[in-house]
């Protein structure tokens, strides 16, 4: 244990050498090297521990938690997923461990150079950066991306740092605009003024990089995709309504939940979801709320157990009094995807939720956030969510 | 069968025997009683057979140059070691133009006084073998003086004999002719030779120079493949052969013992007839049934004697003299019905499973071989034993089916194979079992190759050519369990390879990314690259080795892992059923495997498993290694796997039981 410290300071002291020479550092908050130095540390032990054990003769193995509905929990006084105990040994002499084992070690190197070198890069970035030849084979250390993806997302787990605190980061997805100012990495931006496009809320959202600096909102409306979130822009909802507009092009990646988190729990606004009316829309709002089965581990910084589900909502189609020509037909897989969902703990005693999918199979079919502009145009900005936001109509 | 009685067929040489007033006649009118009694009169067994040559193996011109070479090597090789000599042959096939042959064989046997000469090589159905029950090569004292007869019908030229029988008497040279009609050599020359006893360095022996037409070819059935599988069965032979192409080949010897002479038996009673019986009283020179029964016959004491005479309703006391054909018919009903003990068994020289594998090692090419001897057992009261041995892999081929290698008292059978009786016990055997393919009615396929032996002081072949054994329930019934003892060996074979090529794959998957490893903790921790690496390696190499090593304590083989070069792994089988003093025989025998050659790979790896076991292991280990680097097994490491027999005894007990 002593010698593990000590190879752990070493590394500590390197970064801070390097990262006072730097100029770019500068800008960044005393965060980052606490973080990335823990980082270090958890790769410098875990490699100490295959070193000890290879020179002491014994199986070397790394630990790595299981990312299984299995080993998952809810947790139901927070009010979200958690992941539990169970681990999985990884060994060096099992034939089929062995590449995986090389690989895991592979990577944790490359992302141990990243932090020293204080750069990111992209999955795939990472991938070309540990892939060669193995020498003395015809073999490489990796097939494809997906296999590397598959590591590194083992190796947060057992580093229990985010993929970010790896600098590794993932491709933008996601945009924002709304009555905030933040400080992106030095930069300050206004989202008030920016455009047509938005912000493009980046995949690492840790305070570190993006600090918020002024908020005037009232709450943020977060929608599925970006056709609708245009139609809010357009219409300039959050000037109107004071509130800040997401979007997280379908399931949304970890930088806009980790910005939605925080938004709820550092500056206190009230997250509401427009989706659709179908399970995959309800799974969404799920991810948003709980936090995902794969992403377990993590819950506790993305999840937001306050979000509230706006619509679309089943009866919606009488409400409105929508033509039939909205309806999508339920197909075989929605059907079964809806009873898995409604089964799910966090669901289970929930008896609005019990209801409203009850009523969307009892319907039949589903509906898109777009089925509103049958009615108009500007329905869904002008009166759906103005309606629903005045009548405190949500799903919890 | 001294003589052969029947009526005239109406045939060439009949025909030019008779009068031609006789025969003109004969076509004009039906023959009458009379004139067929002239015409029928005895003929003789040369003449016989030198109508019917087909049925000695003289049917077409390869066959007879092979028939030729192998009635000489067996009358040799039988001649050798019934005098307790170990036999050194030469053969040589001259070829005088397209289709004639010279052949040449001589051995270092006793040599035949001159007097015995004329009848031996002249005389068919002369011989010493045909009126005892003993083991040996020759049967009836047919083969040779046909041989002759054949030579000297295609090419007219007599049969050469030179005989040497002691250092003090110089050689004597014979030529002679048998006289067909009469059965009876003919001498044309008879002279001393005293300037070729040159060839004759151990100052007795014997050469025989038959002429004949015939025609070489190679192949499986070729003279080439007849003495390679001679000397696969006599590994105490020593054969020098030089081909018709002037190519010479060396079969050296791989054992240095004589087998024990066999011991001649009297007839079992379960295993004559009737007929055989009532010729048998006819013949006797005692007076009495008892003494007759106990006499002239094995396994039959006073008790059992008198068991048989009262059962058959008559007193042992009984003259022969009054013993009519009724009460030998009662009395041959009584020896059916009666328990009588097995014929002794000391009859039966068996080669030996580590003969038999020293044969197949000098002479086949493979990874694997094993050997079972089963115990004598008896067909119509003839007491006989199988052996097989098998190789597998190697430099054999794999696409083809099995090759059966089958040996009758030591004589390789080539012709015939499917209707022998042990090619049939091949075919039933259930090869699936054993990891090989086998489609319905057929030879495993693969890189197999079968020996099957017979001992017995009468095999049964199904004809006088002896090229098939006849196929009896009993004797391959014993065929097949001997098969089947080889075959598990080699399926425990086949398994634990996979097993370990498994291994390799592992180990082989460890060694790659190690290097990966190592480097990437240096990068993260700053222990050297090196230190690490050679950590793993160690480990690893630990890990695979001591799955090869599982195999070796609880295996009985002595096996590599096969690794890079299987086509150089020998594995001896060292737990096949030897009685110990065949184990004490080959123990002083030459050296098995002369030919097993191994990688340096193997013989590294040998090494290294030597320094990691301490103790007793290692110098089991070093014992092998020791065989291995020079390739000839010292006396020690025989030894050794004697020991390691004894120490295997009590699984390979519960192995049995549980198999019954």
């Amino acid at each position: 244990m002593a010698k593990k410290t000590n190879t752990s300071k070493k590394t500590a002291k390197k970064t801070k050498k390097k990262s006072s020479t730097r100029k770019k550092t500068a800008r960044r908050s005393a965060v980052s090297k606490d973080r990335d130095t823990n980082t270090l540390n958890n790769i410098g032990s875990m490699a100490t521990g295959v070193v000890k054990d290879s020179l002491a003769q014994t199986d070397p193995s790394v630990s790595i938690p299981l990312r299984t509905v299995t080993n998952m929990q809810f947790n139901k006084r927070r009010r979200i997923l958690e992941m539990g105990d169970a681990a999985q040994q990884r060994a060096l002499f099992n034939t089929g461990q062995a590449r995986k084992f090389m690989q895991t070690i592979l990577l944790a190197k490359g992302c141990k150079d990243l932090i020293e070198a204080e750069k990111t890069l992209s999955l795939r970035g990472m991938y070309y950066m540990s892939l060669h030849t193995i020498e003395g084979s015809k073999e490489k250390t990796f097939d494809d991306q997906s296999e590397s993806d598959g590591i590194l997302e083992d190796l947060e787990v057992s580093l229990n740092g985010l993929r970010e605190e790896l600098h590794v980061f993932a491709k933008k997805r996601g945009t924002m605009i709304g009555n905030i100012t933040i400080i992106d990495n030095g930069d300050e931006i206004d989202c008030r003024r920016m455009g047509t496009g938005g912000y493009a809320i980046p995949s690492i959202c840790e305070p570190d990089i993006i600090e918020f600096s002024k908020c005037e909102a009232d709450f943020v409306l977060h929608v599925e995709k970006d056709t609708v979130w245009s139609r809010f822009n357009e219409d300039r909802f959050w000037e109107k309504h004071n509130c800040i507009l997401t979007e997280g092009s379908g399931q949304p990646p970890r930088g806009v939940r980790r910005l939605l988190h925080r938004l709820n729990h550092e500056l206190g606004l009230p997250i509401y979801c427009l989706l659709d009316c179908d399970p995959w829309g309800h799974y969404i709002y799920s991810v948003i709320k709980q936090g995902s089965i794969n992403l377990a581990f993590e819950s506790k910084r993305m999840a937001v157990p306050e979000a509230k589900f706006m619509g679309i909502r089943a009866i919606d189609f009488q409400r409105y009094d929508l033509s039939d020509d909205v309806k999508i037909a339920l197909n075989d897989r929605d059907i079964t995807r809806a009873k898995q969902i409604a089964n799910y703990p966090w669901f289970e005693d929930r008896k609005d939720w019990q209801k409203e999918i009850k009523q969307m199979l009892k319907n039949n079919f589903k509906m898109e956030v777009e089925s509103l502009i049958t009615k108009d145009i500007s329905y869904v900005s002008e009166v759906y969510v103005p309606e629903r936001l005045k009548k405190k109509d949500f799903l919890d | 069968m001294t003589t052969l009685t029947r009526p005239p067929k109406s045939s060439k040489s009949m025909a030019k025997r008779a009068p031609a007033s006789n025969k003109k006649k004969e076509t004009s009118s039906r023959a009458t009683a009379e004139s067929m009694a002239k015409q029928q009169r005895e003929i003789s067994v040369s003449e016989f057979f030198a109508k019917n040559r087909h049925l000695l193996g003289f049917d077409n011109p390869r066959k007879a140059l092979l028939t030729t070479i192998k009635e000489a090597v067996d009358n040799a090789l039988d001649a050798c070691e019934e005098a307790g000599i170990l036999p050194d042959l030469f053969v040589q096939i001259l070829q005088v133009n397209e289709s004639r042959f010279k052949v040449t064989v001589r051995d270092n046997g006793p040599g035949i006084i001159r007097t015995q000469i004329d009848n031996v090589f002249g005389k068919l159905l002369y011989g010493s073998k045909f009126h005892r029950m003993k083991m040996s090569r020759g049967q009836q004292g047919i083969g040779i003086s046909a041989a002759g007869m054949y030579g000297l019908m295609t090419t007219g030229k007599p049969v050469t004999i030179i005989s040497k029988t002691s250092k003090r008497k110089p050689a004597h040279e014979v030529l002679l002719k048998i006289d067909t009609s009469k059965n009876r050599p003919e001498i044309v020359s008879d002279t001393e030779h005293p300037e070729d006893d040159h060839l004759f360095n151990d100052g007795h022996g014997t050469q025989v120079v038959i002429e004949l037409d015939g025609k070489y070819q190679k192949g499986k059935q070729s003279v080439d493949a007849y003495l390679e599988q001679t000397a696969i069965a006599n590994p105490h032979a020593n054969i020098t052969y030089v081909s018709p192409t002037n190519e010479t080949f060396e079969f050296p010897r791989a054992v240095k013992e004589l087998p024990p002479e066999p011991k001649e038996i009297k007839p079992h009673p379960k295993g004559i007839e009737l007929g055989t019986l009532i010729q048998m009283l006819e013949r006797t020179k005692t007076t009495q049934l008892g003494a007759f029964l106990q006499k002239d016959f094995c396994r039959v004491g006073p008790g059992k004697a008198k068991e048989l005479c009262s059962k058959a309703g008559i007193t042992n006391r009984t003259w022969i003299k009054q013993v009519g054909h009724e009460q030998a018919e009662s009395l041959y009903k009584a020896i059916q019905e009666t328990k009588i003990t097995s014929p002794p068994v000391d009859c039966l020289v068996p080669i030996g499973s580590r003969a038999l594998l020293a044969g197949l090692l000098k002479e086949v090419k493979a990874e694997f071989f094993a050997a079972a001897t089963r115990p004598p057992s008896v067909y119509r009261g003839n007491p006989f034993q199988i052996e097989v041995a098998m190789a597998y892999g190697g430099a054999l081929p794999t696409e083809e089916t099995a090759r059966v290698l089958r040996f009758a008292n030591r004589v390789p059978l080539l012709y015939q194979q499917a209707s022998c009786c042990s090619f049939k016990a091949a075919i039933e055997t259930g090869w699936r079992n054993y990891g090989m393919s086998q489609s319905k009615n057929s030879l495993p396929s693969g890189p197999i190759v079968l020996l099957i032996h017979m001992a017995s002081v009468w095999v049964p072949f199904t004809s006088e050519s002896k090229e098939a054994i006849a196929d009896y329930d009993d004797i391959r019934k014993e065929m097949r369990l001997a098969i089947q003892e080889c075959g598990r060996k080699l399926g425990t074979y086949m398994r634990r390879r996979k097993r370990m090529q498994h291994q390799a794959e592992r180990r082989g998957i460890f060694a790659r990314y190690i290097g990966e490893i190592s480097k990437s903790c240096e990068s993260i921790t700053g222990t050297p690259a090196k230190k690490i690496y050679d950590a793993l390696k160690k480990m690893a190499d630990q890990k695979t080795a001591e799955a090869d090593y599982q195999l070796d304590e609880e295996g009985n083989f002595v096996a590599d892992d096969g690794l890079a070069n299987d086509d150089n792994v020998v594995v001896l089988d060292p737990d096949q059923q030897v009685t110990p003093d065949q184990i004490e025989t080959d123990l002083f025998g030459e050296p098995v495997g002369g030919k097993s050659k191994r990688g340096k790979k193997t013989r590294k790896k040998t090494r290294k498993k030597v320094t990691k076991k301490a103790g007793k292991k290692t110098l089991k280990k070093k014992t092998r290694k020791s065989t291995r680097s020079d390739g000839q097994p010292t006396l020690l490491g025989q030894e050794n796997r004697k020991k390691k027999k004894k120490r295997i005894v009590k699984k390979k007990k519960v192995r049995r039981s549980r198999r019954a």
